[in-house]
């Protein structure tokens, strides 16, 4: 039950952090136990945002369920795509065309880099600095414009289907996305000046919310939280998938474990998907971009696991099939949710004010961790 | 000193537009003034649930910039604002905390639904057990924004239309 804000006993205050609050990023509530300004418990509360998606999806098709996927983490909407119908390829033992495995990673990539950016904006402004919040989203339209020339939308894409992509791309695709490459390059260096090596900046996240590799293991983290730590635990290197094996890039990981290392691990992220990218933009094989499936989709009676790397870590997909046109049971494994739950493990003994900073690098997507 | 309506007494607020019959022309053109100034301050209290509040970021940011047409004094606090932008779902355990941050807001408060999910609870509208079909259900709204998430412009064409609203006197 939610404790009422006061003070325990022992002298602690009790006080509430949400859910209506700008740095939650969404509708997250955080009952915080303080002994002076010092964190001694956070226990976050969750549900504001549950839409019941898994149970929503049991009673939708095969091509159905994967639009509402793209509500789940927006930021990432065309990964969460990506795991739901490489899980469907999977079960289905559809082969996609390479034209279409390469759009799906030029895509991915580019959704990684906006959810990155977007990443860097919003927490440099949960730190306080507000300068940085309107860079990022000046580059972040570029990317938008590119999606919406070929998907049709800015944030929820709904462009992977089983079997390839909805639609070939767009002419002007390749062009805009060497454009965009070009002109990143040199507004990454431009973050990296604006904030990186800020003195303030570093002093608000330079040992602060410290997590071991060994609690980042148990706590079951992924993505940036867990190689901030130094565990490698990419799911594109690891069980690489499309074409991610034929591809030159390193796996990011920093040995700090604390609020920066996890600060440098998306910048220099950031740096490998523009390398991807270049590698990719120019060897789009030809051919078809969508294979041919049935009309209506059946996957076989059994259950079926696929995972990719979304921008906050491994997210998988598992469906349990009768049989039928629809799955009998949907549970996804959001990266978020573990993240989230090494919070109050990261934010012990750390002063109030850190607690936003530790929650920036987690870079949390509410919708995605109550689903 | 006839012109003030006799369900005055029950709004106490000062300004608060009224269709006057017959109402002085001082009064008609104070309410015209105060009007016209209010629709070009309004701020907005931040407050978005899932996907539209990235939208509506991008609306606050560089490329669409609503500051041009006064909204830009986004507030944390539903105490220092003027409009709430319902940016995403409500569900059920949302929904008491939607209506005590609107009872927080100081009257005149506005409301825009942003989206389909705020709308009519959209995609999430059938098969679900925990949305909340409408934040309309909970609290009065003004303006209703189509779209899934509604593009910038579309917002911006729905804080247009609430001040033109306010300025016309009818919200």
């Amino acid at each position: 039950m939610i404790q009422e804000v006061g003070t325990t006993e022992q002298g602690e205050l009790v006080i509430n952090l949400g859910p209506q609050h700008p740095s939650t990023h969404g509708v997250l509530h955080l009952v915080i136990t303080l002994s002076g300004e010092t964190i001694k418990k956070v226990e976050p509360h969750l549900g504001y945002i549950h839409r019941s998606i898994e149970k929503m999806c049991e009673s939708l098709s095969y091509r159905q369920f994967i639009y509402v996927t793209s509500r789940m983490d927006y930021l990432s909407s065309h990964i969460n795509n990506h795991g739901c119908a490489l899980c469907v390829e999977k079960g289905m033992q559809i082969e996609v065309p390479p034209r279409a495995k390469v759009i799906r990673v030029l895509m991915d990539e580019l959704t990684r880099l906006a959810s990155h950016q977007l990443w860097w904006g919003a927490m440099a402004m949960d730190v306080g600095a507000l300068t940085p919040f309107f860079h990022a989203f000046r580059e972040r339209e570029a990317i938008n414009d590119i999606m919406e020339e070929t998907c049709g939308a800015r944030l929820t894409m709904n462009y992977m289907v089983p079997g390839g992509v909805m639609a070939d791309l767009h002419p002007d695709f390749q062009k805009k996305v060497k454009e965009f490459i070009r002109f990143f390059r040199t507004k990454i260096d431009e973050y990296d000046e604006l904030v990186t090596g800020n003195v303030i900046f570093k002093s608000r996240m330079e040992g602060i919310g410290y997590l071991s590799a060994e609690s980042a293991v148990s706590y079951g983290c992924t993505g940036p939280t867990a190689r901030g730590s130094g565990v490698s635990c990419d799911i594109r290197k690891l069980y690489p998938y499309e074409v991610y094996g034929q591809l030159q890039f390193e796996e990011v990981t920093a040995t700090g474990g604390d609020c920066f290392a996890r600060y440098m691990v998306r910048m220099q992220e950031m740096r490998q998907s523009l390398s991807i990218i270049e590698q990719l933009i120019d060897n789009i094989p030809e051919g078809e971009f969508q294979a041919k499936t049935k009309a209506v989709l059946k996957l076989p009676k059994g259950e079926f696991y696929s995972r990719v790397e979304t921008a906050r870590g491994e997210f998988g997909v598992y469906i349990i099939s009768e049989g039928g046109t629809t799955p009998y049971r949907i549970k996804f494994r959001s990266p978020g949710f573990s993240n989230l739950s090494a919070l109050d493990h990261m934010a012990r003994g750390y002063k109030i004010g850190d607690l936003v900073a530790i929650m920036g690098t987690l870079d949390l997507v509410i919708p995605d961790i109550d689903r | 000193m006839d012109v003030v309506p006799q369900n005055m007494a029950d709004k106490p607020f000062p300004g608060e537009v009224h269709p006057t019959a017959g109402g002085g022309i001082l009064v008609t053109k104070l309410d015209e003034v105060i009007n016209w100034a209010r629709s070009n301050s309004l701020w907005p209290l931040v407050f978005g649930t899932s996907c539209c509040a990235i939208e509506m970021m991008s609306t606050a940011a560089a490329k669409y910039d609503w500051s041009r047409f006064g909204f830009e004094v986004a507030r944390a606090t539903p105490r220092q604002a003027d409009v709430i932008i319902i940016a995403g779902t409500i569900v059920n355990k949302m929904a008491p905390v939607l209506k005590r941050l609107y009872d927080q807001m100081a009257d005149p408060k506005y409301v825009i639904a942003m989206g389909a999910c705020a709308t009519s609870g959209g995609p999430f509208f059938y098969n679900t057990y925990s949305v909340v079909k409408g934040a309309d259900h909970v609290i009065p709204v003004d303006v209703y924004v189509a779209g899934c998430p509604p593009r910038p412009e579309a917002l911006l064409h729905a804080l247009i239309a609430l001040q033109k609203k306010i300025r016309e006197g009818v919200s």
